[in-house]
């Protein structure tokens, strides 16, 4: 998921009878499984919570160019590089997308990057994980992309169209992206000793940052409610992060590799698997900015934002240097 | 063509000029997509990939044809990533290091400037394993040109400070550009033989296609006629060795694996 903790614009979930005739109207629409679109009325506190929630996913797509870029000059083949080369540019143009969606409810691009760099607004808590060996290519794309995939699909349905519209998208490109890094996963895992303990190291290390992606707990997650009345958010964390691993668990056996979870275990009751919970206090930590990378992250989007300045600034001046001659001609 | 290859000589002619087309398209392919996740603007960054994708795709066709023009049972990856620097048949300008964005995009504009005339000539060669290359390619460089002269131009005649840049950027790359004109005997041999055009041959062409973009960009031809060479014959800049220290490390800490 790539949109965590995002604070919901609401004191509680109101029932339809609380509700003024406006937001009775907006809300049974959303039940009828209505779009919302961006001229049409809708609660200020659902705007607000959209543009947190949708800006946040799109700077996580921007930052999550960097633990993979960190490779594409290192890809062991020609093409691993261009597969990478592929995946990294999709996910540029995902943040393209998402910062257009964003801007159909009044905010733009700019206004959104400046909360990045200040640091009022996060990105997903994965990116501060670094990418130590290859295998690490694997890894973001067979969990990372994966823990995505299972948030993003359901929220094709969401809500406000824009953003509905745009998840469809993404949700294309990125199962693709999943099955490359499953595919890299099986070669290393099937590949040599050396490489096999690359295939290793990666999963122990991303295991845990990838069941974080999912957000806190559901009975630590307090604004959940009020989310998915507005079906901005369609399932709940926890039933996200079991789906997950039901998913994963079979996926690593079938290529020889071992869930880092003593606890681990197939409950036949439930249908699913019971494992660890990751240490919530690590991604506390993560979110507060003290994960390995997020300086390193945050100040390399910073950095390629200011040296980037004279660069807008000669392309403006330029454009409006061509109508200033168009005009005066 | 088919006779001409019967020769031991012209063999390794045409091994030469492959490699120097996809060691071009390597090496200028690895320092645009250093950028990844660096530019300006996020637009700049899908169209950096997107040009370092093309250029790595282009790699895989000239290097995948060398390795069977040469017959030694060597593939496109063993070509990328088994050779050291002496044996790289790339151009200077490709491996200088990417400086500002500036100097970035000049040298994606002099190198595409000369790169595009080069894969239309090489479209009509007369072997034909070449031409279905040229033609593939083509298409992608005619992209990259369009993009990067608009670019230049933008820039060029954009703020005070933007025109210092790409000044700057071409002041320091022009030197190089040169080599791109110079032949020797393998140069020479595929030319007789109708597979590629002569080196010398695409200089008006592309003096002409940089004068008209630098002349609406605001910026002065440098004057001089100073030549920066060797990188066609093996000879180059210390870079290098780091893109290809950095480029082949897996390849080369774990030999035999297969990724």
């Amino acid at each position: 998921m790539y949109a965590q903790m995002v604070r919901t614009d609401s004191d509680g979930v109101k029932s339809l009878d609380e509700m003024s005739p406006q937001e009775r109207a907006f809300q049974e629409r959303i039940d009828r499984g209505e779009k919302i679109e961006p001229k049409e009325w809708m609660p200020e506190a659902y705007r607000k919570t959209l543009v947190r929630q949708i800006g946040q996913h799109a700077h996580s797509e921007i930052v999550g160019q960097l633990p993979e870029g960190n490779w594409i000059t290192r890809a062991p083949t020609l093409e691993r590089k261009a597969i990478l080369l592929a995946k990294v540019q999709d996910e540029a143009g995902h943040g393209l997308y998402l910062y257009c969606a964003a801007e159909t409810l009044g905010v733009s691009r700019d206004e959104l990057l400046d909360k990045l760099h200040s640091g009022k607004m996060k990105y997903s808590s994965i990116f501060n994980y670094p990418t130590l060996n290859w295998a690490d290519i694997g890894a973001i794309g067979w969990l990372v992309d994966g823990a995505a995939i299972m948030n993003q699909v359901p929220l094709q349905r969401t809500s406000y169209g824009p953003y509905s519209r745009a998840m469809i998208r993404i949700c294309k490109e990125e199962s693709f992206h999943q099955r490359q890094g499953y595919d890299i996963m099986m070669k290393m895992a099937r590949g040599t000793p050396a490489q096999k303990a690359m295939a290793q190291d990666a999963l122990n290390r991303f295991w845990y940052p990838s069941l974080m992606m999912f957000g806190p707990s559901d009975k630590d997650s307090v604004h959940s409610a009020q989310s998915m009345a507005w079906k901005i958010k369609i399932n709940t964390n926890d039933e996200l992060r079991q789906k997950f691993v039901d998913q994963t668990v079979p996926q690593a056996e079938f290529i020889g590799l071992t869930i880092p979870d003593d606890k681990l275990a197939w409950n036949e009751e439930k249908g699913g698997y019971d494992f660890s919970e990751p240490d919530w206090s690590e991604f506390y930590e993560v979110i507060a900015g003290n994960g390995p990378c997020n300086r390193e992250r945050l100040g390399a989007r910073v950095k390629a934002w200011e040296d980037g300045a004279w660069f807008r600034d000669g392309l403006l001046a330029h454009a409006r240097k061509k109508e200033g001659r168009r005009a005066a001609a | 063509m088919a006779a001409l290859l019967d020769t031991a000589i012209d063999r390794a002619s045409l091994f030469e000029f492959l490699l120097r087309m996809g060691d071009n398209a390597l090496v200028l392919g690895h320092r645009v997509s250093e950028w990844c996740g660096h530019a300006p603007v996020l637009e700049e960054d899908i169209a950096l990939a997107n040009t370092a994708l093309d250029l790595i795709g282009q790699t895989q066709l000239w290097l995948g044809l060398a390795g069977e023009v040469e017959g030694q049972g060597r593939s496109a990856d063993n070509l990328a990533y088994l050779r050291d620097a002496h044996e790289f048949r790339n151009l200077l300008l490709v491996e200088l290091p990417n400086g500002d964005f500036g100097r970035t995009l000049m040298r994606q504009f002099l190198f595409d400037a000369w790169h595009l005339p080069m894969l239309k000539a090489l479209a009509a060669s007369s072997d034909p394993r070449v031409a279905e290359i040229a033609a593939k390619a083509v298409k992608e460089v005619a992209y990259h040109v369009e993009r990067s002269a608009d670019l230049v131009i933008r820039l060029g005649d954009g703020t005070e400070e933007s025109h210092a840049r790409m000044q700057a950027a071409l002041d320091e790359l022009w030197p190089y550009t040169g080599e791109m004109f110079l032949s020797d005997a393998a140069d020479e041999a595929v030319a007789a033989a109708g597979i590629a055009p002569a080196p010398a041959s695409l200089r008006e062409g592309w003096r002409d296609t940089v004068a008209a973009v630098l002349a609406e960009a605001t910026l002065k031809e440098p004057a001089g006629a100073y030549a920066h060479k060797g990188g066609r014959s093996g000879r180059h800049t210390e870079h290098l060795g780091y893109i290809l220290a950095e480029m082949q490390f897996l390849q080369r800490a774990y030999p035999g694996s297969t990724w």
